[in-house]
């Protein structure tokens, strides 16, 4: 939230106004902030999602980038053979992958294992709303424990989704990625910074961004941002850093419990009302605890 | 034979005019504005450039700007007043 706009020497956007993406949009954030850090020379290869829908309406686009879209499963597939390609030619493009997490953390996962094991030269970007929400939200593999989405639903036998998260940043850092990052939209500079971090290192790079969604996630568009800050510093979600698989920078706050997070969303409506579910809300503040506690996040305060 | 590709051109509104979309007009007090960037960094259609000027064609209307202003300088205003 610090910095002047003239530090950040941007004049030029690379994703254009005029998309179709919903008012108050997280991923359409996240895709700015993505092509305003990478600049110009750049090559972007996305799957099916949100992202590919409302930016890409045949036959127009909003990126001033070159930009391919093959199938859901194969985008790091695609970006291995462009990277491929470029080498061969000598050529200096950037190769910047931006997937939405059911491509990340289900059904691109193959391809992706291929592209971190043969080490391609490519920043992998997931821009992670927790559900397919271009399709009508159905739950994903980063689905939170207990959001309820069309294919999870609450109801009086069922509490939403009963698995936690999948921790894809902890599984490509064990393929030995040298730079693995999570980052939310809510922390703009962070985002960028990790965006030309990776693009600036050699060999197979993934950032997972935070983006909430307003209408999967069931929220007033405006509070996009408040929900990111909210999940930040409620600690269900973590901005770190991982270099060579060892966790260098995680970003620290002042823990709040996470009853604000989970009130403002209707998917998670379920738990408070007819009446507050003590169990589970208990159970999503020991998701948030053992973050808590894994990466060190707390501000320690002094006595 | 001449092979016609599925190749998308880039444009300015791929999807027209979305500042129709629009039920509320945030508008700009440049009097009180202290240029911290913060509208022109968090607008998720880019419709805010570095003088903090709104683009009236492409703004949804979302209310992002007016949530993230330290200073309170954006008011949002109803399109029929």
């Amino acid at each position: 939230m610090t910095g002047n706009t003239e530090k950040e020497n941007v004049s030029v956007d690379y994703f254009e106004s005029g998309h179709r993406a919903c008012g108050g949009c997280g991923p359409a954030l996240a895709g700015k902030l993505i092509a305003r850090a990478a600049g110009p020379n750049t090559i972007i290869v996305a799957s099916t999602g949100c992202m590919e829908v409302f930016s890409t309406p045949y036959p127009e686009t909003a990126w001033k980038t070159p930009w391919i879209h093959s199938l859901f499963q194969n985008a790091a597939a695609v970006a291995s053979g462009v990277e491929a390609s470029l080498k061969r030619q000598g050529r200096d493009e950037k190769v910047i992958v931006i997937a939405g997490d059911g491509a990340t953390f289900d059904i691109g996962m193959l391809c992706i294992s291929g592209m971190f094991e043969r080490g391609h030269d490519v920043t992998y970007i997931c821009y992670d709303n927790e559900a397919y929400m271009n399709t009508g939200i159905q739950r994903s593999g980063a689905t939170p424990f207990d959001a309820s989405t069309t294919t999870s639903p609450a109801g009086k036998l069922s509490n939403g989704n009963s698995r936690p998260k999948k921790d894809i940043p902890a599984i490509l850092a064990a393929h030995g990625s040298p730079y693995v990052a999570t980052t939310s939209i809510a922390t703009p500079k962070d985002l960028m910074d990790k965006v030309k971090r990776a693009l600036s290192i050699k060999g197979p790079c993934y950032i997972q961004v935070h983006a909430p969604c307003c209408t999967g996630w069931g929220f007033d568009g405006c509070k996009t941002m408040e929900l990111g800050r909210l999940a930040l510093n409620s600690g269900l979600w973590v901005n770190y850093e991982m270099v060579n698989g060892v966790v260098e920078k995680v970003k620290k706050v002042k823990r709040i419990p996470v009853d604000d997070y989970l009130k403002a969303q209707k998917r998670f409506r379920h738990l408070y009302r007819p009446q507050e579910n003590k169990d589970e809300i208990a159970k999503i503040q020991a998701i948030a605890d053992s973050n808590a506690q894994k990466y060190g996040i707390d501000i320690p305060v002094k006595k | 034979m001449k092979v016609k590709l599925a190749i998308s051109k880039p444009t300015v509104g791929a999807s027209g005019k979305t500042g129709s979309w629009r039920t509320f007009r945030p508008v700009v007090s440049h009097e009180t504005c202290t240029k911290c960037g913060n509208c022109y960094r968090f607008c998720p259609d880019a419709a805010i450039d570095t003088e903090f000027n709104i683009d009236y064609d492409f703004c949804k209307g979302c209310g992002i700007c007016v949530e993230v202003c330290p200073k309170s300088c954006i008011k949002l205003i109803r399109e029929d007043e």
